[in-house]
């Protein structure tokens, strides 16, 4: 081998050190934006970490008041599927191995409960309900079931008995305020789905009930073990979007489910469904209506409309974040705009009063802020939520994502200096992700928003639901207050009535805070 | 078989830029990936459209599966950039590169229809810059330089 062999051999390996070095120079470059605008930001780096809910202790023995559609998933995130549920999935993952329900189902952490009894007023729901409380093993058709729950009738009886220790209740909203006085009165636990109540009123005395009875309560906002949410506090506390000014939150869906025009069950029928005990808090009482009765929601006697039902969600959601609590005023507006057509199918024999376009604007004055929430339930357009500051903006889903804004006083130099481009995010959150200071690329944002990253590993592959009542068993375990407890309840209970009230009423309605009551204004 | 194919200093030196290109494009990916604690074939994998979209759907699906995929490739890249940039194991490092972006193409196959999470920065029909390279990879096999410029001179030449 001569020299000429050698430089021949060796003559493009110089292009791995113009690599070597043009990698260094980009990543030191990187590096030093990335610690200036960390310092700048100042954000805690660590990502946040899940402490399990803790099971051990007792074995807590619940029942559950209505087998609906959300009692269903309720008692699925508490562990329990009716059998021929659990066949469905298990059916899904041999057709498709993709497809994760039935092994999520399986892997979902067992809460150490059993559930004891089981209340709907429907024959079908209700032995659905008891198939569910057998199976202790998550089994499909044909497996070993476990002791039977015990029917009953009248929720009353179930809070009368010594087997029970605590309530979930996932009955109609027209019921919530009178089963849960009367759970807090028997000492039972509760937790209640939203809205929290049907009127202004049963917001005082469920509160009242509640506290004097020292039971734990816990209001169905799943959205409360969101955990971008706690970076979006940190976030907001530092002052990253300045001066909050306007909130802009929104509800989109576009099919019947959405819209509460659910399914008429064809084996319901007055003898299979208690009309009667259905209509008891209703003042004025409506012959058996099977619409009525399983599309309660699109009925001001039963449900609380986009307000209860939709509204509440986002208000908890940004409650829970910047603690703003009951609006100084409410202003409402929306109408029946899509949902109106027999012939189409949105109705049987009687159109629905409830909106299905829906916009209410809550004042805060004190805060200097707005909050305006915008619905339709025949679009999807979905606009996300948005935490709109002086110096920046936040978007919020499960990932998070802060620009700053252009005028900014506060990134003023840093957008100068080029720091700071406010087309691009100067902080994202995504769960799961393992170093949450440095910045996320553009690819990773892209699947992120689409929810198409880890989905499968890395951050939490668990329902949030199933977090929320673990929760809530932990606080009667320990005898804690859970995050979303009947202060908080309260708060969005009167916001939500508040919506009702000045659309219904169309005007403005006034709250005081000191008085703790409506005024005009 | 190409031993007798004779090239002008031109054109040999052209095909070496080419391939040292193509390789420059591998490795840089490689190691991008590989200082991206962060990175993962997920997303890139449940993006996938088309024929074989329910077998990366599959491999998005089984964490362990993914993981294999992640390293092979990530792995994979970095070995085959840097075998193209200094002429060893080319052959392999070649035929293992259009392995690769054969996978790529048929994860996100540019055909009538489709359109991807991930935003790309041209327009393509059929043909996109994933197959454009893996034909390129072919020329760089057809037309061999490595014998005489690249390491593989040492094992080729040895007699």
């Amino acid at each position: 081998m001569n020299r000429r062999d050698v430089i021949k051999g060796l003559a493009t390996v110089p292009v791995l050190g113009a690599m070597a070095y043009g990698t260094w120079r980009k990543t030191r470059q990187d590096h030093i934006r990335n610690h200036k605008l960390a310092k700048e930001l100042n954000m805690s780096s660590e990502s946040i970490e899940y402490t399990p809910f803790k099971h051990d202790g007792d074995t807590l023995r619940i029942g559950i008041i209505g087998f609906g559609i959300r009692g269903t998933q309720l008692m699925k995130a508490a562990g329990f599927a009716p059998p021929k549920q659990v066949q469905g999935w298990k059916d899904d993952a041999a057709k498709d191995s993709s497809n994760a329900r039935y092994s999520d189902f399986l892997e979902q952490e067992d809460l150490n409960i059993r559930i004891t009894g089981v209340c709907d007023l429907f024959d079908v729901h209700a032995e659905d309900g008891l198939a569910a409380a057998a199976n202790i093993g998550r089994e499909g058709s044909n497996g070993k079931m476990g002791p039977e729950a015990k029917r009953y009738r009248n929720y009353r009886d179930m809070l009368a008995s010594d087997d029970i220790d605590a309530v979930i209740i996932a009955s109609p909203d027209h019921w919530h305020a009178q089963m849960t006085i009367d759970a807090a009165k028997a000492g039972k636990h509760v937790y209640a789905e939203k809205g929290f109540s049907l009127t202004m009123e049963e917001n005082y005395t469920i509160r009242d009930a509640v506290k004097s009875s020292g039971i734990v309560y816990q209001l169905g906002h799943q959205g409360r073990q969101t955990e971008s949410y706690i970076k979006a506090k940190e976030a907001i506390e530092k002052g990253l979007i300045g001066k909050i000014n306007l909130i802009e939150v929104c509800t989109n869906r576009n099919s019947p489910n959405g819209a509460w025009v659910y399914d008429i069950h064809p084996d319901a029928n007055e003898q299979t469904v208690d009309w009667t005990q259905f209509e008891e808090p209703c003042e004025v009482k409506h012959p058996w209506s099977p619409e009525r009765f399983f599309r309660w929601r699109c009925w001001w006697d039963y449900g609380t409309g986009l307000s209860g039902d939709l509204l509440t969600h986002e208000f908890d959601a940004i409650n829970q974040i910047l603690g703003m609590g009951i609006p100084s005023s409410a202003s409402a507006s929306g109408g029946v705009y899509f949902y109106k057509d027999k012939s189409k199918g949105h109705y049987v024999n009687e159109i629905r009063e409830v909106p299905d376009v829906w916009n209410a604007v809550l004042e805060y004055p004190d805060m200097d802020f707005s909050i305006l929430y915008s619905a339709s339930l025949a679009s999807n357009h979905s606009r996300g939520k948005t935490i709109m500051g002086h110096d920046g903006s936040m978007e919020m889903g499960n990932s998070l994502t802060i620009y700053a804004d252009r005028q900014s006083t506060r990134y003023k130099d840093k957008i100068e200096s080029g720091l700071i481009d406010p087309e691009i995010p100067i902080y994202t959150y995504i769960p799961g992700r393992k170093n949450v200071d440095s910045v996320a690329t553009a690819t990773e944002q892209y699947f992120a928003a689409r929810g198409l990253l880890y989905t499968y590993r890395g951050g939490r592959r668990v329902d949030t639901t199933h977090l929320h009542i673990a929760e809530w068993l932990q606080s009667i375990r320990e005898s804690t207050q859970p995050s979303c407890n009947i202060d908080q309840a309260f708060q969005e209970g009167i916001a939500a009535a508040m919506g009702i009230k000045a659309q219904r009423e169309n005007r403005t309605i006034f709250w005081d805070k000191d008085t703790e009551q409506i005024v005009e204004g | 078989m190409m031993k007798d194919i004779t090239y002008s200093k031109w054109q040999l030196w052209s095909l070496v830029i080419l391939r040292v290109a193509i390789g420059w494009h591998f490795l840089y990916e490689g190691v991008v990936k590989l200082m991206n604690p962060n990175w993962s074939s997920l997303g890139y994998m449940m993006d996938s459209k088309g024929l074989f979209e329910g077998l990366f759907h599959s491999i998005a699906g089984n964490p362990a599966l993914l993981n294999v995929m992640d390293f092979v490739n990530m792995w994979g890249l970095i070995l085959i950039g840097a075998g193209l940039i200094v002429g060893l194991f080319t052959r392999v490092a070649a035929i293992s590169g259009i392995i690769l972006l054969a996978f790529y193409y048929f994860s996100h196959p540019a055909i009538i229809g489709v359109s991807y999470a991930m935003p790309t920065e041209g327009s393509y029909l059929w043909v996109n810059k994933n197959l454009i390279e893996l034909l390129t990879l072919w020329v760089v096999i057809l037309f061999p330089t490595w014998k005489s410029i690249g390491m593989d001179r040492f094992l080729f030449n040895k007699k």
